[in-house]
């Protein structure tokens, strides 16, 4: 009887309504934690896997040896790799493509890479205008390398110690 | 005020007199209406978006213009360049004269709204009948267009539409009719007249229930969620105006906000003393707020109520329509009949201050 009267006055109190009125004005007046994208961006983790990026020593010699062990390692097939003898008798590659429709960016050329020459950055804003785009070849790949350099080593260095 | 007007008008023009100046003079009060009309209904859609974007932690637009404040602009100008398209086998005449008759009477209830101490257009000694009958018109505008577009979802959601403003109508008519009781008049001007002298004057106290029904008949008349179910956004596709695009579209648009807007008028006028400050008769600060003009009271506690759709509308999930239709025909209505009959016996006895 009790609870039959006291549900009575809930309902007729409109004891639900409030709670949910309640819960949107505190909301209401809370901070927003919209991030406005191109203004703002949220923090990328040091281990984000982006666009690849091949990278030099600091002396500027390339340092993929082309040991084909990203192609071999790769899960889509993304990576092709063509490889000769340069004048000094070092053998470096002579095409490095990666194909970004294939691509699943699952970071495995870059832990089997042995001198962090494949690496995959924090940029994820990219885009290609035409299919062919999609390839990036050896030079692509270095330019990008070259113009990131600072971020690629730092965020290496903040990993390395969990490595 | 507007026989000064007409005066110094004629000083300069001698021919400017008599039936001349009043049509004048009208015409120039309709603008004086509906301009400021139609800014706030502009800026009340900016207000919609910001305050449920705020409610669920988004910031709202804030792309056009300084914190987004041109957006209203924005979309009138992106209404006015869109396309009007007609439905084929449509009846042209009668697709073009049903927005018509959607916001035509959503302005011209307007006309006997007091917003201060005779600061009016029309001092209607019958307004409340005549702001229920000019917002019954504005039934045939949905029925037109949900028949004129030849289009079987504009004509369901006419159907819907319909069936509910008419109940609604009927309950919002019973909660007037407990005002008109205590105010024993039907002129808007009286009842708000009748309120003064503070906050404990108004009407909200006695009629405290039949306050929160006229709010919720008001959210269904008005077609504002939780009750939005002939457009019902998420759901179906957008009721009777399905078919309309570009200005007449609009039209609809901006007849529904007027009638929004009136609403929470109506509540201020009705229960919330109108343009009366809540201070009256408190010793100090009636002193203290003296300078603050009737029509700040009025259009502050207009804005609470309009707030409250926003917050309404973010805050509760859709009603199911024969949840509505329950709603109105098996509580409200018996409730507003019972507290009928409770006013007609506190008015015959005088208990209570307000009777």
């Amino acid at each position: 009887m009790i609870k039959k009267v006291k549900k009575l006055v809930k309902d007729f109190g409109l004891g639900e309504l409030r709670t949910g009125l309640k819960v949107t004005g505190k909301e209401f007046l809370n901070k927003n934690i919209t991030v406005q994208f191109p203004e703002e961006r949220t923090p990328i983790s040091p281990r984000f896997r982006g666009l690849h990026a091949l990278r030099r020593y600091p002396n500027g010699e390339e340092r993929c040896i082309a040991c084909k062990l990203c192609e071999a390692v790769c899960p889509a097939n993304a990576i092709t790799i063509d490889s000769e003898m340069r004048e000094d008798g070092t053998r470096r590659t002579t095409q490095y493509d990666i194909d970004l429709f294939k691509c699943i960016f699952c970071g495995f050329c870059e832990e089997a890479c042995p001198v962090d020459a494949i690496v995959e950055t924090h940029i994820f804003d990219y885009a290609f205008e035409s299919r062919e785009g999609s390839i990036i070849d050896k030079k692509g790949l270095l330019a990008i390398g070259d113009e990131n350099e600072k971020e690629i080593s730092k965020a290496r260095l903040e990993d390395s110690k969990y490595k | 005020m507007w026989q000064s007007l007409v005066d110094s008008i004629h000083n300069l023009i001698p021919w400017f007199d008599g039936g001349l100046a009043d049509v004048v003079i009208i015409l120039i009060k309709g603008l004086a209406l509906i301009f400021p009309l139609i800014i706030a209904m502009a800026y009340m859609t900016y207000a919609e978006r910001k305050v449920i974007g705020f409610m669920q932690l988004r910031i709202g637009p804030n792309r056009v213009g300084p914190l987004g404040l041109l957006q209203p602009f924005a979309d009138v100008f992106k209404m006015m360049f869109k396309e009007i398209i007609f439905p084929t086998k449509s009846n042209i005449y009668l697709f073009l004269l049903a927005p018509i008759l959607a916001f035509v009477p959503a302005v011209a209830v307007w006309a006997v709204v007091p917003f201060g101490e005779g600061f009016y257009i029309a001092n209607l000694d019958v307004s409340l009948l005549y702001v229920m009958a000019i917002g019954s018109v504005g039934v045939y505008g949905i029925v037109l267009a949900g028949w004129a577009s030849n289009s079987k979802y504009p004509l369901l959601g006419a159907l819907r539409s319909t069936a509910l403003l008419i109940s609604y109508e009927l309950v919002i008519g019973f909660v007037i009719v407990t005002v008109v009781m205590i105010a024993s008049s039907v002129n808007l001007n009286t009842v708000v007249e009748k309120q003064a002298g503070g906050i404990l004057n108004w009407y909200w106290i006695p009629l405290f229930p039949m306050m929160i029904v006229f709010w919720i008949g008001a959210l269904v008349e008005t077609n504002r969620a939780p009750f939005d179910v002939v457009e019902g956004e998420s759901e179906i596709v957008g009721g009777t105006h399905v078919e309309y695009s570009g200005m007449p579209f609009a039209l609809f648009f901006m007849a529904e906000y007027f009638n929004m807007i009136f609403m929470a008028m109506l509540a201020v006028l009705l229960f919330f003393g109108g343009w009366h400050s809540p201070f009256e008769g408190i010793p100090l600060l009636e002193g203290w707020f003296e300078f603050v003009p009737d029509l700040f009271w009025l259009l502050f506690k207009m804005s609470f109520f309009l707030f409250l759709y926003f917050w309404i509308r973010a805050s509760f999930p859709r009603f199911r329509y024969d949840q509505i239709m329950r709603l109105c025909w098996k509580i409200f209505l018996p409730l507003t009949i019972v507290w009928i009959f409770v006013v007609a016996l506190m008015t015959q006895l005088h208990i209570g201050p307000w009777f």
